[in-house]
């Protein structure tokens, strides 16, 4: 096979706008060099093809599969699983314990004390300078005597990178899992803010802890781009022993406003 | 063009027996399979206990996987129509070559000559980094354990944890070898210790999350009503991946979708507690499509078949592309923890990869070669796997099912000999006078063999198939007459006398 260029291919509206010429790459092995246990026997295509052949094929091929004798029966989804905590669970303190179970370092506050538990906060993690997104919510910070870095022009990945830590507040928080989701709202900011910077201070409202991961499932637009964190990070691939900071802050503290 | 060096295959391993043979002997490899194995059944089943409605949300889960298989073509539509209006690309790819080449073309496009991947067992089995490898392109592992493996110049053994057959000093060894040549090296005084392992991986990845344009990922779920993608991870290499390169491109199953946002529910769920056995796993990212701003400018997604429009023609075996990688069947399996992923000789090892593998591979369709047709058999059908499955994948059902298969193909392992049985069983049983024929041979037998009422091992010779059974197995011996004939003879037990006294012959009802 010859590798040719795309012109005669390039449609007028292209549906690929990163691609200069669509190079038809020969991919029938090197002699020396296998394919995978999985890739089936070469098909007689060259590759990519025509991107609506391909799509054609295979939803041809998937209808071929559940027609006459192979129809699947009527599917009913049973949705009486549990949606919430029981009545009068104490949704606040379940999310302080849970949290903490995933090594997340929660301490409550209330507004008189949220300045001095902040400052104790930031003296225990030893960080003096916040990374801050850009809304006004956490302005209140500047009491604590740290120095606040707004991502207001956005700053750098080189920037970033010399940061010691950031403080996001949540969209909301989920107690039984001891989970809190970012959103990408006015004080979370973009999502390489709460990536780069070691220490990690996140601020969760009382009125933002809900029981269950359906709740926050109901609450949350899934159009905005979201990180769940659970934990600093984590991995056990290593004799599966959890070990806590391969990338990603590696300290979590969350301080808990009632 | 750098010359990027390919990485190994599953290609040309051998039938499950003799893999598990050789895997067998590697005690090493056995301790740290227990160990793992054992640790973290305990943390899921304690997880799981935890959750009054489990078995509710497993029927959810199940019933919702089988309503995107059933209507799959109309949610994969209504896919690409959300990711396309959040200003992401889709891609149809009918096998690994296309979607490799896709991908390919995307990173020439972009000009560089290296990916970062987040794991993905999909990329993996469409031998993706080999791909880019070939066209000078290197695919940088930045999940801990792929790292390991990719180092290590080896093959993954588990779905979640890759490296599980691999302990902390082997692991120093292959960072202290390895890493200078990928990157930054490892220091010098590198230990053994978990924590110190981890920090050497995480200094040597950084620069590479840094300075990559294109990265490559799967997906765990993807939305079809509104194009959300998530991917669910534990390090953060994930969140690196998905947020810093201009360019992210995704490879995904036809099958990972979930119809509503409202389906997560169920899945986020499901998923951390059978598979790293936490109430919730440390990051979930999700997005839909681009986000001005924040993350990648471009987004491809990828959706390849390579096989599972063969696997959703059975209506039996389908199910198994419920499947949401948990892994939780591999970690009760007692083959599994036993032998190790290598031996199942594919990039889905343990329970679900004996049911998927040979589907993928297209045993519903045509015959399979040896290695393939040994791997419904690489199971006890104990059923602790279907037990801790999140979606009900009815795993043994599925196994003896492609038993089945492959004895109607004619590939079952004991081909001649077990044709031959059969024959003769159904000649013996089809009439009562040749059932007493068979019994009163049987009973003759006693003369010669098992005088001491057991049978022992039996030479090949004479035992055929049965050789391997006998060899750590005793029989009993047939008894001097059978149970039919004593009560021909003694009326039922009573014209000999007082029935409880007299019994039946000696030995036609053992002892034990």
């Amino acid at each position: 096979m010859t590798a040719h260029t795309g012109s005669e291919q390039a449609q007028p509206d292209d549906p690929y706008p990163s691609h200069t010429a669509l190079q038809h790459v020969d991919l029938t092995d090197p002699p020396g060099l296998p394919r995978t246990d999985l890739a089936h026997p070469g098909l007689p295509h060259t590759y990519p093809g025509l991107p609506s052949e391909a799509k054609a094929e295979i939803l041809a091929r998937i209808r071929t599969s559940l027609s006459g004798d192979a129809r699947p029966p009527r599917v009913e989804v049973d949705r009486t699983y549990r949606r919430t905590r029981d009545e009068g669970t104490d949704l606040v303190g379940l999310f302080a314990e849970r949290a903490a179970d995933y090594r997340a370092h929660v301490v409550r506050a209330n507004s008189r004390s949220m300045v001095d538990t902040a400052v104790g906060l930031l003296r225990e993690a030893g960080v003096g300078r916040l990374v801050v997104p850009p809304g006004k919510r956490l302005a209140w910070l500047a009491a604590t005597g740290a120095e606040l870095v707004y991502d207001d022009p956005p700053l750098t990945i080189d920037q970033l990178e010399v940061e010691a830590g950031v403080v996001t507040g949540c969209a909301l928080a989920i107690a039984e899992t001891g989970t809190i989701v970012l959103d990408a709202g006015p004080d979370q900011g973009r999502r390489v803010l709460s990536l780069l910077p070691d220490y990690h201070l996140c601020v969760v409202r009382a009125d933002q802890v809900v029981g269950t991961v359906p709740e926050a499932i109901a609450r949350l637009d899934p159009h905005r781009p979201q990180t769940w964190i659970s934990g600093p990070s984590a991995t056990s691939d290593i004799e599966l022993s959890r070990v806590e900071g391969v990338h990603g802050p590696r300290t979590l503290h969350v301080l808990l406003l009632a | 063009m750098t010359t990027v060096r390919p990485e190994p295959t599953f290609l040309g391993m051998p039938p499950f027996p003799e893999a598990a043979r050789t895997a067998l002997a590697n005690s090493q490899l056995r301790t740290n399979m227990r160990n793992a194995t054992h640790t973290i059944r305990a943390k899921r089943a304690e997880v799981v206990e935890e959750v009054p409605d489990w078995e509710k949300l497993r029927l959810a889960g199940a019933a919702i996987k089988d309503e995107v298989l059933a209507h799959l073509p109309r949610y994969l539509e209504q896919l690409e129509e959300s990711v396309t209006a959040a200003g992401g690309t889709v891609h149809w790819a009918r096998d690994a070559a296309e979607a490799n080449a896709i991908v390919v073309d995307i990173a020439r496009g972009h000009a560089t000559d290296e990916v970062v991947k987040i794991k993905s067992m999909t990329t993996q089995e469409i031998g993706l980094n080999n791909a880019l490898a070939a066209a000078g392109i290197h695919a940088w592992e930045t999940d801990l354990a792929e790292l390991i493996v990719q180092l290590g110049h080896d093959l993954p053994s588990h779905i979640l944890v890759p490296a599980i057959h691999r302990n902390r000093g082997e692991i120093r060894d292959i960072f202290r070898s390895e890493m200078g040549h990928a990157g930054r090296p490892a220091p010098d005084d590198l230990s053994d210790r978990p924590t110190d392992l981890a920090e050497a991986a995480r200094r040597h990845l950084r620069e590479k999350f840094l300075r990559a344009k294109v990265a490559v990922s799967g997906a765990n779920f993807a939305v079809a009503d509104t194009g959300t993608v998530c991917v669910v991870e534990s390090e953060g290499n994930g969140r690196m991946c998905l947020t810093l390169p201009d360019v992210l491109v995704t490879v995904m199953g036809i099958e990972k979708l979930l119809p509503t946002w409202r389906d997560m529910e169920v899945f986020l769920q499901l998923l951390p507690r059978s598979s790293t056995g936490e109430r919730m796993n440390p990051y979930t990212s999700m997005w839909t499509g681009v986000t001005e701003d924040d993350g990648p400018r471009v987004f491809h997604l990828i959706l390849l078949d390579n096989g599972r429009s063969d696997v959703l023609a059975d209506p039996e075996g389908r199910q198994a592309l419920r499947c949401i990688r948990c892994s939780a069947c591999l970690n009760v399996c007692p083959v599994y923890e036993r032998v190790g992923g290598h031996a199942y000789g594919s990039v889905y090892p343990g329970p679900i990869g004996a049911i998927l593998t040979p589907q993928l591979r297209g045993i519903n369709q045509h015959e399979v070669d040896e290695q393939t047709a040994s791997l419904p058999y690489a199971s006890t059908l104990c059923g602790a796997c279907f037990e801790v499955c999140p979606v009900r994948i009815d795993i043994p059902a599925i196994l003896t099912r492609q038993r089945a298969q492959l004895v109607d193909l004619g590939r079952g392992p004991a081909r001649r000999g077990e044709k031959a049985a059969m024959k003769a069983a159904e000649w013996a049983l089809a009439e009562p006078w040749r059932l007493g024929l068979a019994q009163h041979a049987a009973s003759f037998s006693r003369h010669f063999v098992g005088r001491k009422g057991r049978i022992g091992k039996v030479p090949r010779l004479l035992a055929g198939p049965f050789a391997g059974w006998t060899a750590s197995r005793d029989t009993p011996a047939a008894p001097s007459e059978s149970f039919r004939s004593w009560f021909k003879r003694t009326d039922g037990g009573l014209s000999e006398g007082d029935p409880a006294a007299a019994g039946p012959p000696e030995g036609l009802l053992e002892e034990r």
